[in-house]
C-alpha cells in the first residue's frame, strides 16, 4: 500500500512475496552491496558514508559515517557491531517493518559495519515483545550463514563475521545505549556515565559501533549507489529518506517512507489523508514522544533534523504523532509523564524524583483539583530535570511537558473550574 | 531442576553465544518463564547456579524487568496499550472493556487460570493503534467488540 509520495529505498522489497527469504533478497541485488564493499577499504567505506550525510535513525540523529570513524582500529581488543531494535520510543513502529519484510538488508547493513570497523561480531538487541521478529532475524542469520554470506571465510574473502539476536525483557531505558549495552551484559539496564561513549569502550569495556535498525538498513543502497545519491534524496547535511510512523489522529495512519525534508503539512494531510472525521489539527509531536510539540503555525517545516530543530523540537525517531482539537493537552503532558516515571531507571534523583512529583502534580490537575500555580509548578519541576541526568530519558521526560505548558497554558486554566473541559464532550483523550 | 531437551538446547547456543556468560542471563530467564510459566525460586536458582551468580544478583536484574514475573500469570496473559498513540485511539475504553469482560483487575488472574491483564506502555504498533498482545502475539487496530470476540475464542480453545 505504497503512497505516491513515497520514496522506497530501504522499503523497496516490502510487500514482494516472501520478502523476507535470502531468495527474494538475492533476486533483488541483496548482497551486492556487501560484494562492493568486500572490495573497498575501510576509509572508502567510512568515506562513502560521510558523504551520505546518513543521520541516526534511532533518535539523536547523529552522523553515522562519523561515529563509524571514531572507532580506533588499532585496538588490540575486539570491535563490536551492536544494533539497537529496542524501539520503545512512544509513536514509534517503523523498526518493525524492516526487520519483518527484509531482515536481510539489516544484516547486510551490519556486515558492512563490521567491515568498516574491522568487527568480527554484531549483536542485534530486539526489544523482548518483539518475539516474533527475533524468531525471524535468527531464521534469516541461518539462511545467511548457510550461503556464506556470514561465518568464517565469507564469499572467499577472508573477512569472518557472527552475528546474533539477544533479547530484551521489557524497558524502554534499555534502548538508550549505554544502558542497552549493560543490559546486553546481563545486568541492569542503568545508563553509563560518558566519556568514554561507546565507540571507544562499548560492550565489555571493547571498540563499539551501535546504530539504530533503520541506520544500517539504509547502508547498502548507499554503498550501492554512492553517498552523493543518497544525500540528493533529502536535504543538505540530513541525507535519505526515513520511515516516518504517522499515528493518532490522522486518516491514514502508517509507516512511510519520505524524504527527508517533506513539509510537515504535506507529510499530514496528503500522506496521512488529514485529519480523521475532518476535525482541526491542534498539536504535533513531530519525532516520537520525547520531542517538543509543534502546533499548526508549524506546518509548513521541512521534516528534517536541522529544520524540526529551528522550529524547536527533534526530528527524533520519525514518529508523528497527530492530535486534533477535542484532545486534552493536559492528559497528554499526564500520560507522557507517568510513561516516563515508569521507565526511570531511579539512578538520578532529579529524573527519579521530578517524573514522580510531575505525574502526582498534573494527575491532580487533570482531576480538576489543581491551583493556579500548579501551572508554574508543573513547568518548573519539568526545567528542574533538564540537563541534570547523566542519560537524555531526564531531559525527554521534561521536554514534552515544558512544550505544553507552554504552548497549551489556556488549556491548563481551563481545568481550573474543577473539571477537565474535555472529557465533559465525551471525548476521552 | 531440569528443563525440557528443547529449552535446554537453546541454553547451550546462548551460551556459546557470547563472549562473557553472564550475557545470557537475560534471555535464559524470559524463556525460562516462556516454559515454567514463571520464575519460581527453584527456576531462579538453578539459572544463578548456571551461570554462577549470586540469587541476589540475579533477582535484582529481574526486579529491573517489566516482561520478568515472579509470580504466575494467566494462560493469556492480556497486555493492553494505553500509551499515547494508543490512547488517542480509545484505548483507555479498550481497557475499561477488557477489565469488564474479564471481570479481573490488572496483576489478577481468572479463577480458571486462562486470562490475566496488564496495562503497558508502547508495544511499537503505535500506528495500528490501539494495540493489544496476548503473550507475544499482536493483534491491531483493536475495539471492545474485536477484543471480546478474541477472549471468547481463546475460552473455547480450552481442551
Ligand atoms: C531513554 C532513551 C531511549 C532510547 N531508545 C532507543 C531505541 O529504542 N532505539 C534506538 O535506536 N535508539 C534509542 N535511543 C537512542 C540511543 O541512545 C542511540 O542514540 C541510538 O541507538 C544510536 O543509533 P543511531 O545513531 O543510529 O540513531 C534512546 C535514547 C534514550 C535516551
Ligand atoms: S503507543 Fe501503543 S503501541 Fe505505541
Amino acid at each position: 500500500m505504497a503512497h505516491p509520495l513515497e520514496v522506497r529505498i530501504i522499503s523497496r522489497r516490502f510487500g514482494l512475496p516472501n520478502s523476507a527469504s535470502i531468495d527474494t533478497f538475492l533476486a533483488h541485488q541483496g548482497y551486492e552491496a556487501l560484494r562492493k564493499a568486500l572490495k573497498m577499504t575501510p576509509e572508502a567505506i567510512i568515506e562513502e558514508m560521510k558523504k551520505s550525510a546518513l543521520r541516526g535513525r534511532g533518535g539523536a540523529g547523529f552522523p553515522a559515517g562519523l561515529k563509524w570513524g571514531f572507532v580506533p582500529r588499532q585496538s588490540p581488543r575486539p570491535r563490536y557491531v551492536v544494533c539497537n531494535a529496542d524501539e520503545g520510543e512512544p509513536g514509534t513502529c517503523k523498526d518493525r517493518p524492516l526487520m519483518e519484510y527484509d531482515p536481510h538488508q539489516l544484516i547486510e547493513g551490519i556486515l558492512i559495519a563490521g567491515l568498516a570497523v574491522d568487527s568480527h561480531q554484531g549483536f542485534i538487541y530486539i526489544r523482548g515483545e518483539y518475539r516474533y521478529l527475533i524468531d525471524i532475524m535468527d531464521r534469516a542469520i541461518e539462511e545467511a550463514r548457510g550461503r556464506g554470506f556470514l561465518g568464517k571465510n565469507i564469499l572467499g574473502s577472508g573477512f569472518d563475521f557472527e552475528l546474533a539476536t539477544h533479547t530484551g525483557a521489557g524497558s524502554y531505558e534499555c534502548g538508550e545505549e549505554s544502558a542497552l549495552l549493560e543490559s546486553l551484559e546481563g545486568k541492569r539496564g542503568v545508563p553509563r556515565i560518558r566519556p568514554p561513549f561507546p565507540a571507544v569502550a562499548g560492550l565489555y569495556q571493547c571498540p563499539t559501533v551501535l546504530n539504530n535498525v533503520e541506520t544500517y538498513a539504509a547502508v547498502p543502497a548507499i554503498i550501492l549507489n554512492g553517498g552523493d545519491w543518497y544525500h540528493k534524496l533529502g536535504t543538505p547535511k540530513n541525507g535519505g529518506t526515513r520511515l516516518f510512523a504517522l499515528s493518532g489522529h490522522v486518516s491514514r495512519p502508517g509507516v512511510y517512507e519520505l524524504p527527508l525534508g517533506m513539509p510537515l503539512r504535506q507529510m499530514i494531510y496528503e500522506v496521512g489523508g488529514g485529519i480523521r472525521g475532518g476535525r482541526q489539527l491542534k498539536a504535533v509531536i513531530p519525532g516520537g514522544s520525547s520531542t517538543p510539540v509543534l502546533t499548526p503555525e508549524h506546518l509548513d517545516v521541512p521534516m528534517d533534523f536541522d529544520s524540526v530543530a529551528k522550529a524547536g523540537s527533534f526530528l527524533g525517531s520519525g514518529g508523528v504523532i497527530v492530535m486534533d482539537e477535542d484532545t486534552c493537552m493536559v492528559k497528554v503532558a499526564l500520560r507522557l509523564t507517568e510513561f516516563y516515571q515508569h521507565e526511570s531507571c531511579g539512578w538520578c534523583l532529579p529524573c527519579r524524583e521530578g517524573t514522580l512529583w510531575l505525574r502526582k502534580l498534573l494527575a491532580r490537575f487533570h482531576a480538576g483539583a489543581g491551583v493556579n500555580a500548579d501551572i508554574g509548578r508543573a513547568g518548573e519541576l519539568a526545567e528542574n530535570m533538564l540537563g541534570h541526568t547523566f542519560c537524555p530519558l531526564g531531559d525527554a521526560a521534561a521536554m514534552p511537558v515544558i512544550s505544553i505548558v507552554k504552548q497549551f497554558r489556556h488549556e491548563f486554566e481551563q481545568h481550573l473550574n474543577g473539571r477537565c473541559p474535555f472529557e465533559a464532550k465525551g471525548a476521552r483523550a | 531442576m531440569r528443563f525440557s531437551a528443547q529449552l535446554e538446547a537453546r541454553f547451550e547456543r546462548f551460551l556459546a553465544r557470547y563472549p562473557q556468560r553472564r550475557s545470557a542471563l537475560i534471555p535464559m530467564l524470559l524463556y525460562a518463564q516462556d516454559e515454567v510459566g514463571w520464575l519460581s525460586p527453584e527456576v531462579i536458582a538453578e539459572i544463578a547456579g548456571r551461570l554462577d551468580l549470586s540469587v541476589v544478583e540475579v533477582e535484582s536484574v529481574i526486579s529491573y524487568y517489566s516482561m520478568l514475573r515472579r509470580r504466575p500469570a494467566g494462560k493469556y496473559h492480556i497486555q493492553v496499550c494505553t500509551n499515547i498513540s494508543c490512547m488517542l485511539r480509545e484505548a483507555e475504553p479498550l481497557f475499561e472493556h477488557a477489565r469488564e469482560k474479564l471481570g479481573i483487575e490488572p496483576g489478577e488472574i481468572t479463577e480458571d487460570g486462562l486470562f490475566s491483564l496488564e496495562e503497558v506502555e508502547c508495544l511499537g504498533a503505535c500506528s495500528w493503534a490501539p494495540a493489544v498482545q496476548v503473550n507475544y502475539d499482536f493483534h491491531h487496530e483493536m475495539t471492545p467488540e474485536k477484543l471480546g470476540a478474541l477472549v471468547d475464542r481463546l475460552r473455547e480453545k480450552r481442551p
